[in-house]
Order: C-alpha cells, then sequence, then structure tokens
C-alpha cells in the first residue's frame, strides 16, 4: 500500500516539474517571444494565409469572441452532418450506424465545448472515420479554443488600458501547433510502445484458450488517448475509457495519462504570473488550487483503501481496498486519486467506474466539478478561478470599506453582475436540469423514450438520485465523466444536457473575457498604500472561502438527498 | 459577419488535414515499429492467435486460472463495468452468490480469503490480470484438478507476477494458463 501513495506523490510532482517550465513556453509563445517551436513558424504561415487571417490584425474582445463563436458554431454543423452519415461513410469497418439525430447532437455539442460525455460507446457508436475526423479533431480545437480564450484574458489583464486584446486566431492556431500537437505526438508514442493501438485495422475475431469465440474492437486510439488528457478532453475511444487495456494497457501509461491531463492546467496558471507580470499572484492562485485539490483528494483516496463496508460484511477481503469498476493493475488508492484529478480538471476521463465508487467518494467527485476551477480544464479553469477572484475582491472590498480594484482597475456595477450571475449560472443549471429529471422518473416513468425514464436508473434510491445529479453536474462543468449507469441515450438527456453543456462552457467564457474586457478599457490607476493586494495569502484564503461558502450554500441541499444520504445508510 | 464564418471554414479544413490526416499518420508511422505493429499484441500458442496480451478472457474450467467477473462477459466488441453502486441490495446479493461459488469450486478455502477483486467486476470487464493473492488462493483446486504438485504451480505464479516500480502487483492470467497448459 506504501508504494502505491509513493506512486501518486512522485506522479504529482513530475506533472508539477513539467507544468512550471511548460507554464513559462507558453507564456513566451503567446508574448512573441524566442522559443524552441519557432522552426514552425512557416507551418503557421501558411495556415493563417490559407485561411484568409491577418496574424497582426488585433481585435477587441467582442471581435474575439464573434470570432471564437463563429468558429465553434461550424464544428457543430461539421460534426452533427457527420455523425448522422458515418454509417454510410468510408473508414467505418465494423460497419457500425450513423447516430440518431438526438444523440448526434448531444456528441457534437459535448465534444465541441470540451465536456466529452458520452452517451454511446465508441466500439459501436462511431466509425473510425468519426473517431478520428470528428471527436478527436473537436479534442484539439475545443482545447485550443479554452486555451486561446485564456490568453485573450491574459491580454486583457496585462496591459494597463487598452481596446484590443490580440487575435483569437493566432492564440488558437499556435495553442495547436505549439503546444497540443508536439505535446500529443510525445504521448501517443509512449502509449504505441506500451501496446495502444494505432493501425486502422477492423474488429478482430478469435478463439479464446478455453474454446469461446470472441471479438476485439481495435483501432488508432493512441493518438486519440494523447490529445483526450492533454487537452483535458476526456472522451475515450472505447467504451470504459481509460479502464480498457488498450486505452491504458499499464501502471505506467497510467501515470503518464495522469500527469497528461494535469500540466496543462498547472501550466496556464504560471503562464498567467509570466505573462502578466505577477508571478507571486500565480503561486497564490496555484497555492489556493493544490489546497482545495486535496481536499478532495484525500478523503477520496481513504474511502477507496478502506473498501465497502457492505461487501467486508460479507466476509471477503479487501486487502487494497473497494475494488468494483476497479482495474487491478492501478488499484483503488491511484483509481480514486485519479477520479479527483479527473474532475477537478476538466477532462472526465475515467480509469475506475464512477458509479462504484465509495458514497462520500462521488460526492468528493461531484463537488470536484460543482467547483470546477481547482486547476479547472485546459484555459477555462483559470477563468472560472477569476470569477471566484472577482467576488472575493468584491466583497473584501465591501468589508474594509473600499472601492473595490483589481489588477490597477476598479471593478464596478457591470462587471460584478456578470461575475454574480455567471456564479449562479452552474447551480441554477444543474438543479434545474436534476429536478425534471426527477419529475419525469418519478411521475411520468413509461414515457416512450428509447429509454423511458422508468428505466434510467441502474441503481436504487440515494444512489439513483446521485446518477441523475452527477449526469447534470458534469454535462455544466463541460467534464465529461459520468455515473455510467444511467441510461442516457435517450431524447431528454441528450437535448437536455446538450443544452446545459453549451450554456455551462460559453457564458463561463464569455463572463470572464468581457469582465477583463471591461477591465482592460478603464483607466489604470496606480498602486497605492491603500490598495487591496491580491497576490498575498489573505486574499488567497479569502478566495478559498468565497469558494467554500457559494458551493456550500449552493449545492449541500442536493449532495444531502444524494451520496451524504446514501452514505448513512450504509 | 460573413468574413468571420468564411475564415472560420478555411481555418476548419486545414486544421482538420492538421490534426486528422497529419497527426494521425505520424502516430501510425511511429505504431508500426512497436510490439504487435499498432494492431494490439497478440499471445499465440503452436502458430494460433489465442487471444490478445491485454484483452482478459473468461476462464470458468476448473483447471485454469479465474479473471475477475466481467459485466461485459469478456467479449471485447464492447466494454465496461457494471455500474452498481456500493449500497444496491440487489448487488450485495450477486456479491454473495459469487463469494458462495467460490467456496463451492475452491474446497478449503474460506471465506475470509477470498479476495474482493475475485467477486466484484473489473471497470472495464476485459481486466486481464489478477492480484497474486488471487492466483495464489486458486493454486489447491488447480493443483487436484491436474494433478500436479502445488509447489510447482506456485512457482509458475511468481514467474508471471510483475511488480510496477510503484503500483501493485499483477498476474497475466491468459499467460499464466497458457503456461500451466505448457506443463508436463
Amino acid at each position: 500500500m506504501g508504494s502505491e501513495i509513493t506512486g501518486i506523490v512522485v506522479a504529482f510532482l513530475i506533472a508539477l516539474l513539467i507544468g512550471f517550465p511548460l507554464g513559462i513556453y507558453i507564456s513566451n509563445v503567446f508574448s512573441g517571444k524566442k522559443t524552441l517551436t519557432d522552426f514552425l513558424n512557416p507551418v503557421e504561415r501558411f495556415i493563417f494565409r490559407f485561411s484568409g487571417v491577418d496574424p497582426k490584425r488585433e481585435m477587441n474582445w467582442k471581435e474575439n469572441l464573434k470570432a471564437l463563436l463563429s468558429i465553434n458554431l461550424v464544428w457543430f454543423v461539421y460534426a452533427f452532418v457527420m455523425l448522422i452519415t458515418q454509417g454510410s461513410l468510408f473508414l467505418n469497418p465494423d460497419g457500425n450506424p450513423s447516430q440518431s439525430p438526438d444523440l448526434a447532437f448531444n456528441t457534437a455539442i459535448s465534444f465541441m465545448v470540451n465536456c466529452d460525455l458520452q452517451h454511446y460507446s465508441g466500439e459501436s457508436g462511431l466509425s473510425y472515420l468519426t473517431q478520428v475526423g470528428v471527436i478527436s479533431f473537436l479534442m484539439f480545437v475545443s482545447a485550443a479554443t479554452g486555451i486561446a480564450s485564456a490568453v485573450i484574458f491574459f491580454r486583457a489583464l496585462g496591459e494597463k488600458t487598452t481596446q484590443v486584446l490580440g487575435n483569437f486566431y493566432v492564440f488558437f492556431v499556435k495553442s495547436i501547433t505549439r503546444i497540443l500537437l508536439p505535446l500529443s505526438i510525445v504521448v501517443a508514442t509512449i502509449l504505441a510502445l506500451n501496446g495502444t493501438p494505432t493501425s486502422f485495422d477492423g474488429r478482430d475475431s478469435l478463439v479464446t484458450l478455453q474454446g469461446d469465440t470472441v471479438h476485439v474492437s481495435r483501432g488508432p486510439a493512441a493518438a486519440m488517448v494523447a490529445i483526450k488528457h492533454l487537452g483535458t478532453n476526456g472522451g475515450g475511444w472505447f467504451g470504459a475509457n481509460s479502464a480498457h487495456p488498450l486505452e491504458n494497457p499499464n501502471y505506467f501509461t497510467n501515470s503518464v495519462e495522469l500527469i497528461a491531463q494535469l500540466i496543462i492546467p498547472f501550466a496556464m496558471v504560471f503562464a498567467f504570473g509570466f505573462f502578466i507580470n505577477r508571478k507571486k499572484l500565480a503561486y497564490v492562485i496555484f497555492g489556493v488550487m493544490t489546497v482545495g485539490f486535496l481536499a478532495l483528494a484525500i478523503p477520496t483516496i481513504i474511502n477507496e483503501i478502506n473498501g465497502n463496508p457492505a461487501i467486508a460484511a460479507l466476509g471477503a477481503q479487501q486487502p487494497n481496498g473497494a475494488m468494483e469498476g476497479k482495474e487491478v493493475r492501478f488499484g483503488p488508492a491511484f483509481s480514486g486519486f485519479w477520479s479527483i484529478v479527473t474532475t477537478v480538471i476538466s477532462t472526465g476521463s475515467v480509469n475506475s467506474m464512477h458509479d462504484s465508487s465509495m458514497a462520500l467518494s462521488g460526492m468528493m467527485q461531484m463537488l470536484a466539478m460543482m467547483i470546477n476551477s481547482f486547476y479547472g480544464g485546459c484555459g477555462v479553469g483559470l477563468l472560472n478561478y477569476f470569477i471566484y477572484i472577482i467576488i472575493a475582491v468584491f466583497i473584501s472590498g465591501l468589508m474594509v470599506g473600499r472601492t473595490p480594484e483589481f489588477m490597477g482597475h476598479k471593478l464596478e456595477g457591470r462587471e460584478i453582475k456578470i461575475a454574480a450571475l455567471i456564479t449562479l449560472l452552474s447551480p441554477f443549471l444543474i438543479m434545474t436540469a436534476t429536478s425534471l429529471a426527477a419529475y419525469f422518473n418519478a411521475n411520468h416513468p413509461q414515457m416512450a423514450w428509447a429509454v423511458q425514464p422508468g428505466s434510467w436508473l441502474n441503481n436504487p434510491s440515494y444512489h439513483g438520485f446521485s446518477e441523475m445529479l452527477y449526469e447534470n453536474t458534469s454535462a455544466n462543468a463541460n467534464n465529461g465523466s459520468g455515473f455510467e449507469g444511467l441510461g442516457d441515450n435517450n431524447i431528454f438527456w441528450n437535448v437536455m444536457t446538450g443544452f446545459v453543456l453549451i450554456l455551462g462552457r460559453f457564458l463561463p467564457i464569455i463572463g470572464p473575457v468581457a469582465i477583463a474586457g471591461l477591465l482592460a478599457g478603464k483607466k489604470h490607476i496606480p498602486h497605492s498604500a491603500g490598495t487591496l493586494r491580491t497576490d498575498s495569502l489573505t486574499f488567497g484564503a479569502m478566495t478559498l472561502a468565497v469558494i467554500v461558502i457559494i458551493n456550500a450554500l449552493s449545492y449541500f441541499p442536493a449532495l444531502a438527498l444524494g451520496p451524504i444520504a446514501e452514505y448513512f445508510s450504509m | 459577419m460573413k468574413t468571420y464564418f468564411f475564415t472560420s471554414v478555411r481555418m476548419t479544413v486545414v486544421m482538420i488535414a492538421l490534426c486528422c490526416i497529419v497527426y494521425f499518420s505520424i502516430v501510425g508511422a511511429i505504431g508500426k515499429i512497436t510490439p504487435g505493429n499498432g494492431g494490439g499484441k497478440k499471445v499465440m500458442v503452436d502458430g494460433k492467435v489465442v487471444g490478445y496480451e491485454l484483452i482478459g478472457q473468461k476462464f470458468t474450467d476448473d483447471k485454469y486460472f479465474w479473471g475477475r467477473p466481467s459485466a461485459v462477459d469478456y467479449n471485447a466488441a464492447g466494454s465496461g463495468g457494471s455500474n452498481k453502486g456500493p449500497s444496491n441490495p440487489d448487488y450485495l446479493k450477486i456479491v454473495q452468490e459469487r463469494i458462495d461459488s467460490f467456496l463451492v469450486h475452491n474446497p478449503g478455502v474460506t471465506k475470509n480469503q477470498v479476495p474482493a477483486e475475485m467477486v466484484t467486476a473489473s471497470g472495464s470487464g476485459l481486466d486481464p490480470h489478477i492480484s497474486p493473492q488471487s492466483a495464489l488462493v486458486q493454486v489447491k483446486r488447480i493443483a487436484s484438478g491436474r494433478k500436479v504438485d502445488e509447489q510447482k504451480i506456485v512457482e509458475l505464479i511468481n514467474q508471471h507476477t510483475t511488480e510496477p516500480l510503484f503500483g501493485p502487483a499483477v498476474v497475466n492470467v491468459l499467460k499464466l494458463n497458457i503456461a500451466l497448459d505448457e506443463l508436463k
């Protein structure tokens, strides 16, 4: 057991050791300094010329958001059309059918918004063409969208007073050519060397040692699994995601995949500090995020190591901990740790089935997604955290009786209103969607949907409620993991989570970028003795307190009905 | 708005070329030099493919080591776990049945020697491994079924145990069973 804990600590430290210099590198890439990858300049010039982008043209925050939203719309239409026609297109060796329109609607949105909620199984729900051309494509571009919006935000805070905040297209392209693609090639190579398939060979059929005939689904998963983690996407090539032995062959690849999902969110926090030249602020933010992360991860690991008390009561031995839904090669400790990493960051790739986690582990996973800013997704985690900072600045300002200021700009009514609305958006979406689901489940169990509401739940009672709550929480956080027992491939879940996904993605990008854009347009107030220091430990603690209070107030009642009730019933 | 649209379409086209065609070709080329040539590493017995090293198989015969329960019955056309919650009474009944059946097939083993992993479904339904402990608890059954010395089988387990630097030690069930068949 000791060695498993060491393995966790080592993986986290390696992620930190990579994340920090990567942050410096990312800052250099976007501030136009010399970097090792400048040999890619001609490639980027070609991309700009081909797309008709003038890389020197600077845009204001509204133009940047228009660029961001319009390209996302194009991706959605492209993905939707491909998914509803995949059955009759090429590169479909397993002969899988086209997706139904409601499922394609959900899938296209889900991958476009970096969520990767999957209401299908990769083995039967997609063709190789859509796995590569739609799913993997969206994994790259959605992650790059997140990074690019964070960089627009860096630009806004980095300057004293400015209207222009750089060019979305430039940030977007460089996120892919300079960060995501090179790192993906490294990770994909490691996976391929450990046995993850890379070829387009279709499903295999064979007779086992004992004489059963079985099929083995395959496909070029290594390339996709790399970007799935680096881009904090999380959608699996196979249904079982990173629990699948071809997608995650051994303990070493498991550590690599875990580190891969951590490094860019880590790096973005440091990049922020270097970019705006406020390193101490970045360290404080990183510190608060780490405290919050550990507060979720440690209890989860302990819960999983202790095992399931109900199984202990049956007499079986749980030497390493709870094993339902887990793989022997990872063990309960690392699986528990992974389940929190994948939920604090909006990855949502799983190496154990969260539905079978211990009750309180399930609660920690949900809380991680509800808060959604302890590191958070590629680029967007920092934007979510920024909203909490604004609220904390506002409350601190009220407490000490000063006009709230951040980075030399006055926070006024408009900015606070946006921040407050974004804060209220998550509980609103999660609660509304969950109440609707619970209503249909309880009152209309016979509705003629592909999966009837009465058969949605794979588990009775409190845990069943948790399945619905988790699904909506995951959609809103753009996470993508699930309590997969939920029968979610029907028109209700496909459409409803589709809308939750869109609102939960774009409003939390538009809000912080708008606030930052508005702030940047204001007159700069020089730092004085009376300015509230946002890079102090005190302010860090204040932000943490704001995060805890807001989320406790928003979600405690729902969590009490699900995981907390289940815990006390056992 | 029109310029945003045309730029978006063109950028999408060039990004599909880069992220799908170029990137997947690079990784595909690298995969050609890996074990299994990128198609998954196969396990052969007498020149015949009997399985994939990483994909677990169903073993129900008393003469073979068993793997873990599987929610997809070890058919790797799909994958997945049971998704049963820890407090689900129906699920706990199934676990109880698995414990009882394990005890029937492994005489001499007591209830508190049954490892939980042998009575709980894996995450993928294709878990190729069991822990050395779960292999050792089956030795008696296999030794008496095959009329082989127990010590020989224990040695075989030790040979097939891999212990990574930090994680849990594992035994590949398929390879162990092949070695068992080859035991003279």
